[in-house]
């Protein structure tokens, strides 16, 4: 057997998470005074779990890096939410939400917890809007809806094109109350650096006070990470600066599986790379897709302006090649699709990276005023970036890196491999298989912090009642100690190279090498090659200043040993998945029309890897999944 | 192009600070300011001194962490967040002054990164809708006219940067304060602690040393998030009405 149990609880799909609620332990409100939960992230997912979890009475202590929790990364997200409310009568249910999410996913996610989660989505809706998130409205005054990606049905719920950031604020906002009423301490610019584990369960964190450079340890009786996701190891993404891996990654090599960390999602409609000193890439939401046609010009080499290319010599390959998915294919197909148009030639602006996103035909439908009453942020942010004006000229767009699947493994309960770490939102791996859907990070992060934990935290504080060390026992001093020990070694490198160089070059290795698309032969080559960067990296690093004061150097060097050591884990992952599925796309793996060719047979199943050391090869578990409601099948958006 | 920077420097809250002259060489027109401080900081990195620390995160105008007096406004001349300021905006050879966002309120932490934690404060002493998880009703039976809910959203759009504050003669944060009012003042689920809210709020408001509003309109000029100084009038009348009622009761 499996050294992984999911913990999947028993009977049918509908009933699942309705008996488990009812057989999880409860812990009586006197007693839950006596508990501590260290929370590390305030995003969408730790922010809800925080305020939930003190609102039962549990003690919580929540950590982030940046001055406010409300800065969270979670507060870019522009699309939307979505869920299985059917307030539009398209069709839609909780069973539809489920099957998308599977399918979409490219049938490499669980099923029960998919299920839980599209059974949850319709109360995150009722949640958020008592908060008073002002989501988008109808005349009359009800809720509206838009279509993304991978859907037929209008279910995502949007407030402008700023709903990660209304949804993070009532979030915060609910935060904000129970830090007032003394049931949240919260640590804000203060970096997690190491887990500690006392008798092989989770009991603390080492941290570090951005500010003063303090190195602290904390103890409680369990830790959840709610640390967000890792697309930085490919330095160019749309996550924001302090995205990091430092979290999951120490905490990895401290015990937790790390699962599908190959799963990345490369997300269609971002603005293209301008230049060599660019920090960033800006995500165009996916949204604009519901009113915007993607095209390239038929000719290979085509020089004239977009508005000078007759209709004739335009190939909407979108529409074409999905006719009844069209311009809203999942986000892994519409990327491909991009790069092989690019690939051939017919790429347009200066790099030859970029096709057309074009507004033209529904500003004539809709009227200007429509599409900017939907989009105008968007407009906007495109105009501030790159100067042009969409409303008159087509945006051009390339794929980017934007949202990790992979992430630590976790049972159906949230909880890791450790015992007493419970993974929430993008940190983990659970809901997405191998692509995500849009506008569904955001449901499952809230549904994660409101309704998952609250109910099955108990699972695992129930024994452990009083079982919580004090932070002088050896295991916290002495991780406290190799924190230290971490930092002193940075600090006395004194090489030659900037750590954003490091971090730039091994960016540009992982997207050549295990971007959009992979073969043995890349990720060999990857392989041989990030070692020998990593060893660089720890002779020739130079980080200025020290460690007892405020130190961007020092921080970003800590992150970035951690990427160069979690790259590798993700090039072999990805060498050792022999299929394609998702946005794991390995290029000897596709059908004769170039779309990914799954191995069911052999890969129907979660790889989870276990650290074993510094220089030996970690070994990967598997967790097989089972499809008993929904049939495993080829997908099709055609 | 190449620019003369004039960066004000400070070791940490307690040391003095000052401004120090730096050249930026060949920045590209198509690079954002922040981008401009990075190449910076690499060309310092390489000669071994300490970077300029500033604070940023998300890049895109949305997390409110950047936060950069430019010559002598906040987030410098066009009206977006600092990293979605664009060099194009500059011109080859020009001087510029870059210096952190200035208040009472808000202490200088390191160069030009502040302490803004007492908006973070001010939240906490009221700006929320208590709303318990799991006991919400469902979504639609709160009907709210799409009037209403563009109001509440246009006041929630802030994003906490306190530019408002940085631009305001007396370091004002009414248009803060007055955003979240008027966010949960336009909705039916705001009603109940509507009051109670305001009041608090401003008291929090005047503990952490923010200044009065003076009708300088400075705060709606510079605000990336384009909040309008009608949020102000809300709060104007939102607070009277709330301290005659709380001396009634
Ligand atoms: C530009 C953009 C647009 C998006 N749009 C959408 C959308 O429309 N719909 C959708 O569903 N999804 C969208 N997503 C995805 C979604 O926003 C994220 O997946 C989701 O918000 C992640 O939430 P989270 O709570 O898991 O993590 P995050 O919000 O990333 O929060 C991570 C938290 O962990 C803290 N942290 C991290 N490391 C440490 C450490 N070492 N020590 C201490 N604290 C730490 C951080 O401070 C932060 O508080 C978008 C993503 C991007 C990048
Ligand atoms: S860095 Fe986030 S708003 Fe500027």
């Amino acid at each position: 057997m499996s050294v992984l149990d999911s913990k999947i609880p028993a009977g049918p799909l509908e009933k699942k998470w309705e008996k488990h609620k009812f057989e999880s332990k409860l812990i009586n409100p006197a007693n839950k005074r006596k508990y501590e939960v260290i929370i590390v992230g305030s995003g969408l997912a730790g922010a809800s779990a925080a305020a939930s979890l003190a609102e039962l009475g549990f003690k919580v202590k929540c950590f982030c890096y940046q001055d406010s929790p409300r800065r969270a990364h979670s507060i870019a997200a522009q699309g939307g939410i979505n869920a299985a409310k059917n307030y539009q009568n398209d069709g839609d249910s909780v069973f539809r939400l489920f099957y998308d999410t599977i399918k979409g996913g490219d049938f490499r996610a669980r099923e029960a917890n998919v299920y839980r989660l599209a059974e949850i989505s319709a109360n995150i809706i009722d949640q958020c809007v008592a908060q008073g998130v002002p989501f988008a409205r109808e005349y009359g005054g009800l809720l509206a809806n838009r279509s993304f990606g991978g859907a037929q049905v209008s279910r995502t719920f949007y407030a402008r094109g700023q709903t990660g950031q209304q949804l993070l604020l009532g979030a915060y906002s609910s935060l904000n109350r129970q830090i007032a009423l003394g049931n949240v301490e919260m640590f804000p610019r203060t970096e997690m650096l190491d887990l500690v584990i006392v008798d092989g369960h989770a009991k603390g964190i080492v941290t570090r006070d951005m500010v003063t450079g303090a190195v602290q340890t904390y103890a409680a009786d369990c830790v959840v990470l709610a640390s967000g996701g890792y697309g930085n190891v490919f330095y160019l993404s749309t996550n924001a600066k302090g995205c990091n891996v430092t979290a999951t990654y120490r905490a990895h090599k401290k015990g937790a599986f790390f699962a599908n960390p190959c799963y990345t999602q490369i997300h269609p409609t971002c603005i293209p790379v301008s230049g060599d000193y660019q920090s960033k890439l800006t995500l165009m939401s996916e949204s604009l897709r519901n009113d915007g046609r993607v095209w390239a010009p038929k000719n290979k080499g085509e020089k004239r302006p977009p508005q000078q290319i007759p209709e004739a010599e335009r190939d909407y390959f979108l529409e074409r090649k999905y006719p009844s998915f069209g311009n809203l294919a999942p986000r892994d197909i519409s990327s491909r699709s991009a790069k092989q148009v690019c690939d051939e030639g017919r790429g347009v602006g200066e790099s030859g990276l970029g096709v057309y996103l074009d507004f033209e035909e529904s500003i004539k439908r809709l009227g200007e005023n429509t599409v900017r009453e939907r989009y105008g942020n968007l407009f906007e942010i495109y105009e501030q970036i790159t100067g042009d004006d969409a409303y008159k000229t087509p945006m051009r767009i390339f794929p980017a890196v934007h949202y990790t699947m992979g992430g630590l493994w976790v049972d159906y309960d949230l909880m890791s491999n450790v015992p007493g770490l419970f993974v929430l939102g993008e940190a983990n791996f659970s809901d997405h298989g191998a692509n995500r859907l849009g506008a569904s990070a955001l449901m499952q992060g809230l549904a994660d912090g409101y309704f998952v934990i609250p109910s099955t935290i108990g699972n695992y504080l129930t024994h452990q009642l009083g079982k919580r060390p004090s932070v002088d026992h050896p295991e916290f001093k002495k991780a406290e100690a190799d924190v230290r020990a971490r930092t002193s070694r940075l600090l006395g490198i004194k090489g030659r190279r900037t750590v954003d160089s490091f971090h730039r070059e091994l960016g540009l290795l992982m997207w050549d090498l295990c971007g959009m698309a992979r073969s043995e032969k890349s990720l060999q080559r990857a392989l041989s090659r990030i070692p020998s960067l990593r060893e660089e990296f720890w002779q020739n690093v130079n980080v200025t200043g020290g460690n007892e004061e405020l130190n961007q150097s020092l921080e970003k060097a800590g992150r970035v040993a951690d990427f160069l050591e979690f790259g590798e884990l993700m090039c072999l992952d990805a060498l050792e998945r022999k299929e394609s599925c998702g946005g794991h796309f390995r290029e000897e793996f596709q059908t004769p029309d170039g779309e990914a060719l799954r191995n069911d047979q052999e890969f129907a199943h979660v790889a989870a890897w276990e650290y074993t050391g510094p220089n030996s090869k970690p070994v990967r578990h598997t967790e097989d999944l089972q499809f008993e409601n929904v049939h495993l099948a080829t997908r099709s958006y055609k | 192009m190449n620019l003369k920077l004039k960066v004000w420097r400070q070791k940490n809250a307690q040391s003095e600070g000052k401004i120090v002259d730096y050249e930026a060489q060949n920045i590209p027109a198509d690079a954002s300011f922040l981008e401009m401080l990075d190449i910076l900081n690499e060309q310092l990195q390489a000669k071994g001194e300490e970077p300029v620390v500033f604070d940023h995160d998300c890049r895109e105008g949305i997390c409110g962490a950047c936060s950069l007096t430019i010559n002598g406004i906040a987030h410098g001349p066009s009206a977006t967040t600092t990293c979605q300021l664009y060099m194009r905006h500059f011109k080859d050879g020009q001087t510029i002054f870059i210096e952190p966002f200035r208040a009472r309120a808000f202490p200088v932490v390191r160069d030009l990164m502040v302490n803004r934690s007492a908006l973070d404060r001010i939240q906490r002493a009221g700006g929320f809708i208590t709303a318990r998880v799991g006991s919400a009703q469902d979504a639609n039976s709160i009907l709210v006219p799409k009037k209403d809910a563009d109001r509440a959203m246009e006041a929630a759009a802030c994003i906490q940067c306190g530019a408002c504050v940085a631009s305001c003669p007396n370091a004002s944060a009414m248009l803060f304060v007055g955003a979240k009012v008027t966010h949960f003042a336009s909705l039916p689920q705001g009603q109940p602690e509507r009051q109670q809210r305001v009041l608090q709020m401003v008291r929090k408001m005047d503990e952490e040393g923010f200044g009065n509003c003076s009708n300088h309109y400075e705060c709606e000029a510079v605000c990336p998030a384009n909040i309008p100084i009608s949020v102000i009038g809300q709060l104007n009348r939102d607070y009277p009405a709330a301290l005659v009622k709380d001396s009634v009761v």
